[in-house]
């Protein structure tokens, strides 16, 4: 299946709606031309596009002059040229800008009587929430606060959806927007004034690989100017706020602004979960293969010198403590995006369960059984093969169960690495609050982990030998 | 056959001792525990390398021997049975003749000889250990020590853990067999009577060190020092004072 991708060509987006839209609409205007095209959807933040654009894991995503050069290449010169030393090609402006900025409820605001972001500074009761790539980023909050000298100490990370969702809830005060989100004018916030003009222009533009091919970069040149702030505006509307799928969305403007018609693949339902069950399952049975194939060997050498057991141990221990969030990113200097770093990590992730497992059941041999097993005059392998092996086959089977059960439910983070699978869906409902979305992640999840713990039931009859169910 | 010369084993508090076991010749290692009867069977199995003094088999050095190839030529039965719970009772007598590529033929007839040596229904090779009774379990482990055919039989509390009455059939038939098996046999028992049942001679063993050898009859009639005097008193006096 990744090989299958790496003949067409692959347009990333960034997991936010409008960078969504623009790449569906680059994905179709490619694919009206005659190039095979596919859409990589919701691949993380800047730095993850970015990284996997210079790795040709992508040929081509959406991206904002700002961020480019605040945070991407920082730098003096020209920034176009500052690109193409990467060997990237940036386009025009597509024709919107989307700043940053920071918003507040109309009615807090006025009420507080904060119209700036200078006045921002003189109420240190106001509770902050940003993105969280806004909490960390160069140009974001740390040198935002330095810029004004904001005096809020109580600021909180989010996701940039939940984050507007809980401003107009009243859950937070203000927050990081960008000046094209439809929930602006829908929850009636205001952008306070950027008088110090410390947030860079954010030109919306696409940036493709110089080596794609030309009928495809003539293409997605179409984009270029075509978009107004007023139309980007009311396709995020479209697509958060009512719901509409953004292949619609985007070939609804390809169709009204370049008469271009019916390249958008919408999928069905059932046709969606059929592929997030694909990937889920790729990244799960390779993953597992794999630390079965490694994990049982260390087992069993762990077993057998009690000491280097307890340090093996000890560091897949240790790979088990590091969150799964933190180890799927660093994963990706390594491995890039996609289904490779994520099936490496869930490999590690693995590795406990089994190497203890098999430790456990081997070293839990009673002693008698063994010394027999030796005073037969077997060797040191046919002892391993033909007693202690099957012996402990009970325990080893089950940490395999658990790793897998585990397996089944971290993949889904794997979404956030490109590696799509059960994620996919959960994390763009959480972006568009769209709990039926969240649902169809969610339940093939726990399903799958439910099928997962019957089948190694089912196994464990047909492995484990009878004499030791008696 | 067997013998050990000044060997000592730090960990299992054994010796230095030295000790012969006669072709032949039923020996019984008789002590309380933490003796190091254990530890004696398992140098003599080279399960244990000991740290001092030499442990001969048929007048070879061990060390020199091929160590599986050595146990294939001596039979070992822990207490209990040591079965392993995964296998038949069959699969488990015949486990390491099938590993030998022993002919089927040649499997069959052999069992065959040892059911009827150790008296065990031909139903209950079908069983798995967890479906035996204890008696039948330690008659299996006898077995599958057998199945080989070893030059030597060592044997480690082969009743201790059984019933009155089963031990008692059990000891008649062990000694049936190894009257008809005419094998070298060591014994090791913490139960002077069963020593004394089995055994053409005994050695007592008192902490690592070899406190007397002998009949059965030399040791009651002249131990060697106070601690074999107690020994063998504290045993017979319970069924004296029935009288």
């Amino acid at each position: 299946m990744i090989l299958a991708l790496l003949a067409v060509v692959q347009i990333g987006s960034k997991a936010f709606t409008e960078s969504v839209i623009v790449a569906e609409m680059a994905a179709q205007l490619a694919r009206s031309a005659g190039v095979e095209t596919v859409h990589r959807r919701e691949l993380g933040g800047s730095r993850i596009l970015w990284e996997a654009l210079l790795r040709r894991e992508i040929d081509s995503y959406p991206e904002y002059t700002g961020t480019l050069a605040q945070e991407l290449l920082p730098g003096r010169g020209d920034l176009r040229e500052r690109v193409a030393a990467k060997g990237v090609v940036m386009s025009r402006s597509l024709g919107f800008s989307d700043s940053y900025a920071i918003g507040m409820q109309r009615r807090t605001a006025e009420r507080l009587g904060i119209r700036t972001l200078e006045d921002l500074a003189r109420h240190p009761e106001v509770r902050l929430g940003f993105s969280n790539e806004f909490m960390d980023r160069k140009d974001g909050w740390p040198a935002l606060r330095a810029a004004y000298r904001l005096p809020q100490r109580n600021v909180r990370g989010l996701e940039h959806d939940v984050a507007v969702r809980a401003l107009a809830g009243g859950a937070i005060d203000a927050t990081d927007l960008y000046t094209t989100d439809a929930e602006i004018a829908a929850y009636d916030l205001v952008a306070l004034e950027d008088v110090r003009r410390f947030f860079p222009d954010y030109e919306a533009v696409l940036l493709w690989r110089n080596d794609l091919p030309a009928d495809a970069a003539a293409a997605l040149r179409r984009l270029e100017g075509r978009i107004s702030a007023r139309e980007m505006i009311e396709m995020n509307a479209r697509v958060k706020l009512r719901r509409e799928p953004e292949a619609v969305v985007a070939a609804d403007f390809l169709a009204s602004a370049l008469g271009v018609r019916g390249a958008a693949r919408i999928e069905g339902r059932a046709r969606r979960i059929a592929a997030r069950t694909v990937e889920h399952l790729e990244l799960v049975a390779l993953s597992l293969a794999a630390a079965m194939i490694v994990a049982v060997p260390l087992g069993i050498a762990a077993a057998r010198r009690p000491r280097a057991g307890q340090l093996l141990l000890g560091v897949v221990g240790l790979v088990q403590t590091i969150p799964s969030l933190a180890l799927l990113v660093f994963m990706i200097p390594l491995l890039g995006i996609g289904a490779r770093p994520a099936i490496a990590a869930l490999f590690l992730y693995s590795l406990l369960p089994i190497v203890r497992n098999t430790a456990a059941g081997l070293s839990g041999i009673p002693p008698e059984i063994r010394d027999s097993a030796e005073a037969l005059g077997l060797p040191r392998l046919a002892r391993l093969r033909l007693i202690e092996l099957p012996i402990a086959s009970p325990s080893i089977l089950a940490g395999i169960q658990t790793a897998a059960v585990i397996d089944v439910g971290t993949a889904t983070l794997g979404a956030l690495i490109g590696a799509g699978g059960y994620g996919q869906p959960i994390l763009t409902g959480i972006r568009l609050a769209d709990l039926g979305l969240i649902l169809e992640g969610a339940v093939p999840a726990a399903v799958l982990a439910l099928l997962a713990q019957a089948l190694f039931e089912l196994l464990g009859r047909a492995v484990v030998p009878r004499g030791l169910r008696l | 056959m067997l013998e050990l010369e000044g060997v000592a084993h730090r960990f299992g508090r054994l010796g230095p001792l030295d000790l012969r076991v006669a072709e032949g010749e039923t020996l019984a290692v008789l002590g309380p525990s933490g003796a190091g009867k254990t530890t004696l069977l398992r140098l003599l199995l080279g399960l244990l390398a000991p740290d001092r003094g030499v442990v001969r088999f048929r007048g070879e050095d061990v060390r020199a021997l091929e160590p599986a190839a050595l146990r294939r030529r001596i039979g070992y039965v822990v207490q209990g049975g040591g079965l392993f719970p995964h296998l038949t009772a069959g699969q488990n007598v015949t486990l390491v003749a099938r590993w030998l590529r022993w002919p089927e033929q040649r499997i069959a007839r052999r069992l065959d000889e040892l059911l009827h040596l150790a008296r065990l229904p031909e139903v209950a090779l079908q069983q798995y250990p967890a479906q035996l009774s204890g008696g039948q379990a330690q008659r299996v482990g006898l077995l599958r020590a057998l199945m080989l055919d070893p030059e030597v039989l060592l044997l480690d509390e082969p009743l201790g853990a059984l019933d009155p009455v089963t031990r008692f059939d059990l000891q008649g038939d062990l000694r049936t067999a190894f009257e008809q098996l005419r094998k070298t046999v060591v014994l090791v028992t913490h139960d002077l009577g069963e020593a004394a049942f089995f055994a053409h001679r005994i050695a007592l063993l008192h902490e690592g060190r070899i406190a007397q050898e002998g009949t059965f009859e030399e040791l009651a009639r002249a131990p060697a020092d106070p601690y074999v005097a107690r020994f063998i008193h504290a045993q017979r006096a319970p069924l004296e004072r029935l009288r």
